[in-house]
């Protein structure tokens, strides 16, 4: 399976990554390796098999609902000088 | 003192021969005498040596704890309060955690001491620590070589000298296969035995925590410390009996060691076979009955993996989008290229090459042919373990299909660099417990290591029998520079 370069600008729009033009043909090329070694997928006979998500299959487990977490929102916030009056900023997307 | 056994070290600490004072100073002055190993992202040099402080003053009040002030350092994919977590990556190399994740906790709960965090492949995405944001490390078996990854860092650490044990994480093989590369042993227990927060998500069904150390008794005091439930992880596993230290001496008579036949085949090389099939007899010798076992999907856990682990990657990775921490990208017009530029400039080439495989393997169109395609296969290959399970009481077979490789040799062409974890990922697949002990040398005095896997829960047999091998042969006693003509 070849992945033509507007499928790959697309993917990589979803994943909101940037390919740049001259990384391009090194992307490809080795995204079409990798899906080649994938596709040997297809040598299984997986007919009526279920899907296993995950390794245990788990019932999620539920706990009491009662208060665990510490506010911690002026710690958290240290993480970022993008930040006016407690809020985090970010480009203006409302005109 | 820093090579000797967890057992001496304790020892030692509690007849008064050292503080744990002293011995975080020479392990802080053995990490700055390797500094060209670039095994360490950050040396946290006043905190190690407060904590040491801590820790005589509890060995003075009559500590039995065989852990209290021995040193140690984490994978910095762990969340560790006030000192870097940058996971390898640059995208968050100015993050500062505000809490600590559960094994540094439960480390530190036992007055283990810390002297910094390890280097890694970025977001433990990789097999040779080349593709850290900080630079490769460097193998102390041979400076030319990779120590393997994702954990590197943590393996290379022990493997020189600078501390008896460390911490990683193994999502597809990145606790064995270092630990293979590095002449250690590694071991990686059953998924959901320890707790996954505050450890920086890869791929969550798979991603586990493991350790280092240099022998089976090291690896087993050591993996006791971390295991445990924790309420804050949704997949940690209850009611879990954690003793992997009382039943490593127990006779392996009668116990059946299974060789799966898929494991020898040509993609093997030689020596590595020869090695493996040579520790197999050693093992048969002390009373180990050898049976041949059958594991007919193995060939495929390489593509079932580098679909799902992308998969649940490129998920988990959407969060670092340069809002609430980790690196911004300067230059942006609007929210939507804010988020690209951030991604595009903080990401590395490894990880932009998994997240776009995931991205594909989630997409609308493919969601079947891949991702559900892949999740029949996991089933598959975890009914192949459970019917060799039926007739062997451990598997054993390589680590690795080949030693370290140079340095530049495979990062540069994931196809050759993700086939080398063919005997690795199967077991994150199924969520089983495996470890990988030392077992001899290449021709080029390189590590080779052999591999255990165990059912669910049976860390301790795995444990056992390494340790059993461990009493028989003198492998693991090997240190870099000093191979006493094994190799």
């Amino acid at each position: 399976m070849t992945l033509s370069p507007d499928q790959i600008h697309k993917l990589a729009h979803l994943a909101r990554l940037k390919i740049e033009d001259q990384a391009m043909d090194e992307m490809s090329s080795q995204l079409d390796n990798i899906m080649g070694l994938i596709d040997h997928m297809e040598q299984a006979d997986t007919k009526g098999v279920e899907p296993l998500s995950h390794p245990q299959d788990p019932a999620l487990r539920l706990r009491e609902d009662e208060a665990t977490q510490t506010d911690m929102r002026e710690e958290f916030m240290k993480l970022t000088s993008h930040k006016q009056d407690g809020l985090y900023l970010v480009p203006k997307v409302i005109e | 003192m820093l090579d000797k056994s967890l057992t001496q070290i304790a020892q030692a600490l509690r007849s008064g021969t050292i503080s744990s004072t002293e011995l975080t100073q020479l392990a802080l002055d053995k990490a700055t005498e390797n500094r060209h190993l670039n095994a360490f992202i950050s040396l946290n040099e006043e905190q190690a040596l407060a904590d040491a402080k801590r820790a005589d003053a509890a060995l003075s009040a009559g500590n039995t704890d065989p852990l209290c002030g021995i040193v140690t350092a984490h994978k910095d994919i762990f969340c560790s309060k006030g000192i870097l977590t940058s996971c390898g990556s640059k995208i968050l190399s100015n993050f500062i955690s505000p809490y600590d994740a559960t094994v540094i906790e439960k480390t530190a709960a036992r007055h283990m001491v810390s002297i910094g965090k390890t280097n890694m492949d970025e977001f433990a995405m990789g097999s040779t620590t080349e593709s850290s944001f900080y630079g490769p490390t460097l193998n102390p078996w041979n400076t030319g070589h990779v120590p393997g990854g994702s954990s590197g860092g943590a393996a290379a650490a022990v493997s020189a000298g600078i501390i008896p044990v460390s911490t990683g994480t193994d999502t597809g093989g990145s606790v064995r296969q270092p630990a293979a590369l590095c002449n250690l042993t590694g071991i990686k227990p059953t998924y959901g035995r320890v707790s996954r927060w505050g450890m920086v998500a890869f791929a969550s069904s798979f991603d586990q925590a493991g350790v280092f150390g240099h022998s089976a008794e090291d690896a087993a005091i050591m993996l006791e410390s971390i295991c445990g439930f924790d309420a804050k992880d949704s997949t940690s596993i209850e009611h879990q009996e954690i003793d992997f230290v009382s039943g490593l001496d127990k006779d392996i008579k009668g116990l059946r060691i299974g060789l799966p036949k898929q494991y020898f085949n040509a993609d093997l090389d030689s020596h590595i076979a020869k090695t493996v099939q040579a520790a197999a007899k050693e093992l048969e010798s002390l009373g180990a009955t050898l049976v041949e076992v059958d594991l007919p999907n193995s060939d495929l856990g390489i593509p079932c993996y580098y679909v799902l682990a992308p998969a649940e990657a490129s998920s988990n990775l959407s969060r670092f989008d340069g809002v609430r921490y980790g690196y911004r990208a300067e230059q942006y017009d609007d929210l939507e290229s804010m988020y690209i530029n951030t991604r595009s400039e903080g990401f590395g080439e490894e990880v932009k090459r998994r997240i776009m495989v995931g991205t594909y393997a989630l997409s609308s169109g493919y969601y079947d042919a891949y991702y559900i395609k892949a999740q029949k296969l996991r089933r598959l290959i975890v009914n192949d373990f459970h019917a060799a399970f039926e007739q062997c009481d451990v598997i054993l077979g390589p680590t690795t299909p080949h030693t370290a490789p140079k340095l530049g040799a495979v990062n540069h062409d994931p196809v050759k660099m993700y086939l080398e974890d063919i005997y690795t990922v199967t077991l994150n697949l199924a969520g089983l417990p495996g470890m990988s002990i030392p077992a001899g040398f290449d021709q080029n005095g390189l590590p080779i290591g052999m591999q255990l896997i165990g059912t669910y829960m049976q860390e301790s047999k795995i444990l056992n029998v390494a340790h059993r091998f461990q009493q028989a042969t003198d492998w693991h006693t090997f240190k870099p520079g000093n191979t006493g003509g094994a190799a």
